[in-house]
């Protein structure tokens, strides 16, 4: 009796101490995820309301929309760029770093750094670097003889670009790989060692798989973030050649065009069918990622 | 046992080529190291040197990274170009009520998943965990469209209240997984002792918990101080302004081109930066292992 009484105690108090939680989750997930999908059926634009369209915007989008499919395909591209890069440098680094380097916690400092700058003020930095005349890069390229291209004032440059601003921020996954790394017993590496096992086989055959749940998550959260690039192309866009200029039509992301339909054309029932596609596209590529990890993902006990 | 017997005869050249190959691979190691090194800082550098020069130093060609005449009175200018001060109050209020918010709402959740058994609480946890990986994008029209019927837009409200509901999961999660570091055997000794559970949580849990509070503190400082998609889209008065969005609307101001002077906007974006790095400088422990935790257990 006395039991069943502190356990139900234990249960109100609880719901009690959660309750902000289940409140929250309420108002800003589940009601909102209920509302928004709602309005995906309808062609609601704030200032008048909507028709009830059925599935009518998701076939637009899909089938008669070309900024879809180029917004998407801009989106992809760069994805598929900047997450293996990332993830190779994150990974690359981090292993140099720990092999006991001196010095090593100011080189992590420094690599972790810029992963923690304000997204609009590194990006209005990055537009001042690339500048093709002024800029420090094109400059540096000089002096190795090389004539720079325009970058993001550059139809076939300014996606490259946007790839090599977001490697700057390579160090919120080198620290993941690093703790991961620390992780690993040196006990294996030593065994390894006995057996004769070189460099490359001790990362395929001990690194890699005791690092591969935490080479799981980076790509993961990686692929997440890549999908969802926003500030950084607003703010390029803005700062670059002008509205309608080549960077603008090239850094087209998603979620801009997203942004766009929502916000500045008020198309809400439009906009909240596209966060629709792109949050099942997100699911889609997660659950990829895990069947397609259940091969390579190794988790020890 | 055979292989005890061969060992032997290869022990020594193991060793030497292990050595060698040691040495090498700490050479390169230090040349890649300090090359990346010089590589990363090169934007930031390249950001101060061209916020002290005057404009017709920006642009000339080639350009040096010693500015020829040193202009400190840029960043003045520049802060007082756009309203820098109104810009930072705003900022201010916002990411000040939302740290608190976060604190408060998130160490009583965190406690509840922690240390109080009840029927439910794995599925929400499970469900908690789940709104990490919910893109903002779904939800942020219907709560425009909720926040506008409230007349929220154009206030701090929007960007404020959630922060008051436990809305960020991953300061939950990690408040959590540290609460579950402390021993029972100390609550217990509170409950003993006639202690209810907010007391416990306040006495005894949150004085053993101040390096995951700081590192809460830490993270949702950065995330608001540096939030541009929730500003831009609930602040369109230009009073409201945070200095995220500011500093953007001030890149469109100051012209473009040739006469775009980037020693002002250089100046203005160091200066938004800084709170950051200074902070990162003071606590980079706990940004160090609050990013690992997300990694390691989740």
């Amino acid at each position: 009796m006395k039991r069943g009484g502190l356990a139900r105690r234990q249960a109100i108090l609880f719901y009690a101490f959660v309750s902000p939680w289940i409140i929250g989750f309420l108002a800003f997930y589940i009601g909102p995820m209920i509302a928004s999908f709602y309005l995906s059926l309808t062609s609601y634009e704030i200032i008048q309301p909507g028709e009830w369209v059925g599935l009518g915007n998701y076939g637009l989008l899909l089938t008669g929309d070309s900024l879809f499919w180029h917004s998407m395909s801009i989106t992809a591209v760069y994805s598929a760029l900047r997450i293996p890069l990332g993830l190779l440098i994150a990974l690359g680094i981090a292993l140099l770093l720990n092999q006991q380097l001196r010095g090593m916690s100011i080189y992590r400092t420094i690599y972790f750094l810029p992963t923690l700058l304000p997204a609009v003020a590194s990006s209005i930095l990055w537009v001042w670097v690339f500048e093709p005349n002024y800029g420090v890069l094109n400059n540096g390229l000089a002096l190795v003889g090389v004539q720079g291209p325009r970058w993001l004032g550059d139809v076939d440059w300014a996606l490259y670009a946007m790839v090599i601003m977001s490697l700057w921020g390579f160090g919120g996954a080198m620290i993941i790989f690093l703790a991961g790394l620390q992780g690993v017993p040196r006990t294996l590496y030593e065994a390894a060692m006995i057996d004769g096992a070189n460099r490359w086989a001790r990362f395929w055959n001990v690194t890699f798989p005791m690092i591969s749940p935490v080479f799981f998550f980076n790509l993961v959260l990686g692929t997440i973030g890549a999908m969802q690039v926003f500030g950084e192309a607003y703010v390029v866009g803005m700062a670059g050649p002008g509205p309608g200029g080549p960077a603008n039509a090239t850094l087209f992301y998603y979620v801009l065009y997203l942004y766009t339909t929502a916000f500045t054309y008020l198309r809400m029932g439009y906009g909240a069918a596209m966060a629709w596609v792109l949050f099942l596209l997100i699911l889609l590529l997660t659950g990829l990622n895990f069947v397609v990890g259940r091969r390579w993902v190794y988790y020890a006990g | 046992m055979n292989r005890a017997h061969v060992r032997p005869a290869t022990a020594v050249p193991i060793r030497r080529t292990v050595r060698v190959d040691a040495i090498l691979s700490r050479a390169t190691g230090y040349l890649v190291v300090l090359a990346l090194a010089a590589l990363m800082l090169m934007p930031l550098s390249w950001m101060v040197s061209t916020s002290l020069k005057e404009l017709h130093d920006v642009y000339t060609y080639p350009p040096s990274w010693i500015p020829k005449t040193v202009v400190w009175s840029n960043y003045p200018t520049a802060l007082t170009t756009f309203p820098f001060l109104k810009y930072l109050g705003n900022t201010l209020i916002i990411t000040a009520t939302t740290v608190i918010g976060t604190l408060v709402s998130s160490c009583l959740v965190a406690y509840g998943f922690a240390r109080l058994p009840a029927p439910g609480r794995g599925f929400l946890f499970i469900l908690l965990l789940s709104t990490m990986m919910l893109p903002g994008q779904v939800t942020i029209i219907p709560l425009f469209i909720l926040y506008t019927k409230l007349g929220w837009v154009n206030t701090y409200l929007p960007l404020i209240v959630p922060s008051w509901f436990a809305a960020g999961a991953f300061y939950v999660f990690l408040l959590r997984q540290f609460f579950l570091t402390i021993p029972n055997e100390l609550s217990d000794a509170a409950r003993v002792d006639g202690a209810g559970e907010l007391v416990i949580l306040t006495r005894v849990i949150l004085p053993l918990s101040r390096p995951a509070l700081l590192t809460v503190i830490v993270f949702s400082f950065m995330q608001h101080w540096n939030d541009f998609w929730g500003p831009l889209i609930f602040l369109q008065k230009e009073d409201t302004y945070t200095l995220s969005l500011g500093l953007a609307m001030f890149l469109t101001s100051i012209g473009s081109g040739m006469g775009r002077q980037w020693n002002l906007m250089m100046a203005a974006s160091f200066v938004v930066m800084v709170p950051i790095i200074a902070l990162f400088f003071f606590a980079q422990r706990y940004f160090i292992e609050g990013i690992a935790l997300t990694g390691l257990k989740g």
